[in-house]
């Protein structure tokens, strides 16, 4: 790696600060005499770890942190990512050591705070969705997606209508939608967009007959576009003999003002990370519960909470379950973040939750529109999707790097795929109008710039630790860790 | 007013002029109006200081170290955990950033990943690791399909040691299902190299093992890993990490997939979640392997910086040919990881290793002197192993209980059979005294 190694006032590794003999902490003393390890099984001879102290340690990650853009720093209205505010009482409350130190295997007497938390936040987001049950296992949205499918595939299986191998997903989809159904044995089938940015009625009553297991539909969809024919939509699967899932993602903007369940969503599952206000953590943990109305409840992934003689707590698998996603029952230190999220905002907060975001998705969409080609004329949900092909030689990509400039995390880009030159934003109602008016005017100045300035944006950012990386390069010789370098240099050598 | 939403009535009052609108209702006209704004039955809004002391009086009902000595593991586990990983894990940089779509926007994240996946691959010495996975049960189950992709989606079989977690096989069935495999392997103890080869055959993708097993045991798998290969079939093995701080890593046996849970690295219990699902495979199997990739490259003046590659694996661009459908992951997980690994070092995790082997030695060695008890445990045992007692297991839980202890696992919970055994798991971080009060109690029943 000396090619590369701590120049232009890189980051160096953590192992380039390693020296030898050096420790990071401080461990008991044996009080219990040696064991002989094992002849029968061969020993570890190297254990390459670095050697460092916790100054060390501690500087290199605090030195890392600061070349990311984070919330607490920035705003960041990457679209359907709902990167709202994250609030501090929830890192409190997750890391209570009620919570954190209780062992998922302790006997349902010792663990009763626990499953009364998951027993309470299941009835929430019940009550919020208008599904007969939740299962919160699932670890993230794309695992809720796949339980969902799977629970279809499983009712239709019960049922013997094993000819049912076909699932409808609109094109401005999610990728995760396609490949969750490619997962669970069924075909992914591509239905086209209106005009409106619906999904094109009249393709989906000819696509649906006794083949169709389902449809995938996401509501608002990724287009930040509430599909306004959802009744027929629901209608026209259900009579087919099909079953609806609901993608969840972008539930902030219906908090309070709909819910799926009522619409004819037969399973849908919900982003913790996104609507309900867990942090993300650069890329995770996120928690990805699944509900289900009467025809799925029972197929529900893993363990449901339950209430047992109306005193005691415990976990139960659903009768028909499609069994468990992961180990034990979700991710629980996520769940508490959300369960203390619901609890400080109420029925009435969700709601101005829902509120506020539209609003906000409005106002910004509003103040750009003149320069800014908006696809679709309709009010937008949450999000909206703006068009980047601002003036020829100018891609979108261009903008969301000269974003960076102006001190903005870039939107989505590039998604949907049905938009082209897509930039997606999605501010969250936790931004002030403030805030959204110098993102505004952010965005028009380069436009501007696009005109009167093109390389401005072509060669940003400028102020970044890095300018931009060459992706080609990364793929086409994968350098992924030490190891691999290692190799690159022993064959050099 | 409602927290975290910083408009004041004025400036809604502003925005919905703007958007020449008089009320927040008409956002949401194009719902049907049937349903439109439903009743909603929640609980009004709470203060911060309400919802703290709620919390903490629900978090008072379960039992936690300070009140209770537990030697639970079978999964989950419990380690020491330096208080820097929580220092570095709360910064907001880390904390409330998302998947690094941005490179230049998200080195920091970037480099941490890349820091992670280096010192996993140099602890399993392994080719690549990816950025994570959900759970140890989630990684396996995706190598198993991994593996089934390499077979061309020919070979429908997996033989797997009875020594896997019963969830993490549970797991794995729930994701195999709609492929159509079929799990194959003795119901009880652990196969032979002989035994093993009456079990493979051409229709056979993959072997799965675990490091150590469910039950503590610590296997040779190198000569399992050799009859595998000559099957044609590859091997797979669900390893805990810091096992591996003493014994051969399986890169050196040729392994083909290592899956695992590193929630012991530097992570609390949190009743089970989130776990780390760890996720490596050999070069070759590079790019048909799921999940997200850190990978190092220059910007355009030849500086060092980090971007996720080989993303067309991957369903954002693949859709419904992806390797996976898995988008967020355990990222912040995984920094813990990094972070304990690099504060352990070559030496600590060692010592950590050593002390949790010894400190089960020893327990295993006092049990032994009590003649009512065995220890079932045939080999040599990693952190945990298997206790014969001499009434149900379930009922000596109970009865310890009440004086403070969770004595382990009564294996009943997932082999009804073995209604007597339990699965004791003892850690660094149990004292002799703890140890000697727990033998104390059982000698007592």
């Amino acid at each position: 790696m000396e090619d590369t190694k701590k120049e232009n006032g890189a980051e160096p590794f953590i192992w380039e600060l390693s020296s030898p003999g050096r420790i990071g902490v401080s461990l008991p003393l044996p009080d219990v005499p040696e064991y002989p390890l094992p002849d029968s099984v061969p020993l570890r001879a190297d254990l390459p770890l670095p050697e460092v102290s916790e100054l060390d340690v501690v500087r290199h990650f605090t030195r890392l942190s600061r070349l990311n853009f984070c919330i607490d720093t920035h705003f960041y209205p990457l679209g359907s990512c709902t990167m709202k505010y994250n609030p501090k009482m929830n890192e409190v409350a997750a890391s209570l050591s009620g919570f954190s130190d209780v062992h998922p295997l302790q006997p349902e007497s010792l663990c009763q705070g626990s499953l009364e938390l998951l027993y309470r936040l299941q009835e929430a987001l019940e009550e919020l969705s208008g599904f007969k049950a939740v299962s919160l296992q699932p670890a993230a949205g794309a695992q809720g997606e796949l339980s969902g499918v799977l629970m279809i595939r499983a009712y239709h299986a019960d049922r013997q209508d094993t000819k049912r191998t076909r699932m409808l997903i609109p094109d401005s989809a999610h990728g995760t939608n396609p490949a969750s159904v490619a997962m669970a044995g069924f075909t992914a089938e591509q239905i086209p967009s209106d005009s409106r940015g619906n999904v094109d009625l009249s393709v989906l009553k000819a696509r649906c007959n006794e083949t169709v297991a389902g449809l995938m539909i996401t509501n608002p969809n990724t287009l930040g576009l509430f599909e306004e024919n959802i009744l027929e939509i629901t209608e026209i699967v259900h009579r087919a003999g099909g079953l609806v899932y609901g993608d969840g993602a972008n539930f902030n903007a219906l908090m309070g003002y709909l819910k799926p369940a009522q619409v004819g969503i037969d399973v849908m599952h919900f982003n913790l990370h996104k609507t309900f206000a867990t942090p993300h953590g650069g890329g995770g943990p996120g928690a990805g519960p699944v509900g289900a109305g009467e025809l799925l409840s029972d197929y529900l992934p893993g363990y449901r909470a339950e209430l047992a003689g109306g005193e005691r707590y415990i976990l139960v698998r659903p009768s028909r379950s499609i069994g468990p996603l992961k180990a034990f029952y979700g991710n629980f230190a996520v769940l508490v973040r959300a369960f203390a999220y619901i609890r400080q905002m109420g029925g009435e907060g969700l709601r101005a939750v829902a509120e506020h975001a539209v609003l906000n998705a409005n106002y910004l969409k509003h103040r750009i529109e003149k320069r800014y080609r908006i696809p679709y004329h309709r009010s937008c949900m949450h999000e909206f999707v703006a068009s980047g092909d601002l003036v020829p030689g100018i891609h979108t990509l261009d903008i969301a790097k000269r974003l960076i400039d102006y001190g903005f995390h870039p939107p989505t880009v590039y998604f949907p795929l049905i938009v082209k030159e897509a930039l997606m934003i999605e501010p969250t109602e936790t931004e002030s109008r403030q805030t959204l008016d110098a993102f505004a005017e952010a965005l028009l100045n380069i436009a501007e710039e696009a005109v009167l300035a093109p390389d401005l944006l072509r060669e940003a950012p400028h102020n970044t630790p890095v300018g931009r990386l060459d992706e080609v390069q990364a793929a086409r010789d994968p350098r992924l860790n030490r190891r691999s370098d290692k190799d690159r240099t022993d064959t050099k050598n | 007013m409602i927290p975290y939403i910083p408009h004041t009535e004025e400036e809604r009052r502003i925005m919905l002029d703007t958007l020449g609108l008089q009320s927040m209702e008409e956002l949401f006209l194009e719902i049907p109006e049937k349903y439109r704004k439903p009743e909603l039955k929640l609980h009004s809004p709470l203060s911060e200081a309400d919802v703290l002391r709620e919390l903490r009086e629900l978090s008072a009902r379960n039992a936690v170290p300070d009140t209770m000595v537990s030697f639970l593991g079978a999964g989950a586990y419990r380690h020491f955990i330096p208080s820097a990983v929580d220092a570095i894990a709360a910064r907001g940089e880390f904390l409330t950033s998302y998947t690094p779509y941005q490179p230049e926007a998200s080195q920091g994240t970037l480099q941490a990943i890349f820091e992670y996946q280096s010192l996993i691959a140099d602890l399993l010495r392994m080719d690549a690791v990816n950025a994570s996975h959900y759970d140890g049960a989630a990684a396996l189950a995706e190598g198993i399909l991994l593996a089934y992709r390499v077979s061309g989606e020919k070979r429908k079989g997996v033989v797997i040691s009875a020594g896997v977690h019963p969830e993490y096989r549970e797991t794995a069935e729930t994701y195999c299902r709609a492929y159509g495999l079929s799990f194959r392997g003795p119901e009880e103890g652990f196969w032979k190299p002989k035994e093993l080869a009456s079990l493979l055959d051409e229709t056979v993708c993959c072997v799965v093992g675990s490091f150590p097993t469910f039950f503590g045991d610590i296997l040779n798998y190198r000569p399992l890993c050799e009859e595998t290969h000559r099957k044609g079939a590859l091997f797979l093995v669900s390893i805990d990490p810091i096992s591996l701080a003493l014994f051969e890593p399986p890169g050196a046996y040729g392994v083909d997939i290592v899956t695992g849970e590193g929630q012991c690295l530097g992570n609390p219990l949190s009743f089970g979640g989130p776990g780390l699902g760890i996720f490596a495979v050999r070069t070759e199997l590079l790019r048909k392997m799921p999940g997200r990739l850190a990978g190092l490259t220059c910007d355009r003046t030849g500086k060092r910086g980090f971007v996720l590659t080989l993303n067309t694996r991957e369903q954002h661009i693949r859709r419904e040919k992806a390797t996976s459908n898995i988008c967020t992951n355990q990222g912040h997980v995984a920094l813990r990881a990094a972070v304990y690994l690099s504060l352990m070092g070559k030496n600590g995790l060692r010592q950590v290793a050593d002390l949790t082997y010894r400190k089960a030695c020893y327990t295993a060695e006092r049990l032994r002197s009590l003649p009512a008890y065995r220890v079932m445990n045939e080999g040599p045992f990693f952190r945990e192993f298997v206790l014969q007692c001499p009434h149900e297991a379930e009922e000596i839980a109970e009865r310890l209980g009440s004086e403070g202890i969770i004595p382990g696992l009564p294996l009943s919970r997932y082999f009804p059979d073995r209604k007597n055994d339990l699965l004791v798991c003892v850690t660094e971080m149990h004292s002799k005294e703890e140890i000697d009060r727990l033998i104390d109690s059982l000698a007592g029943i």
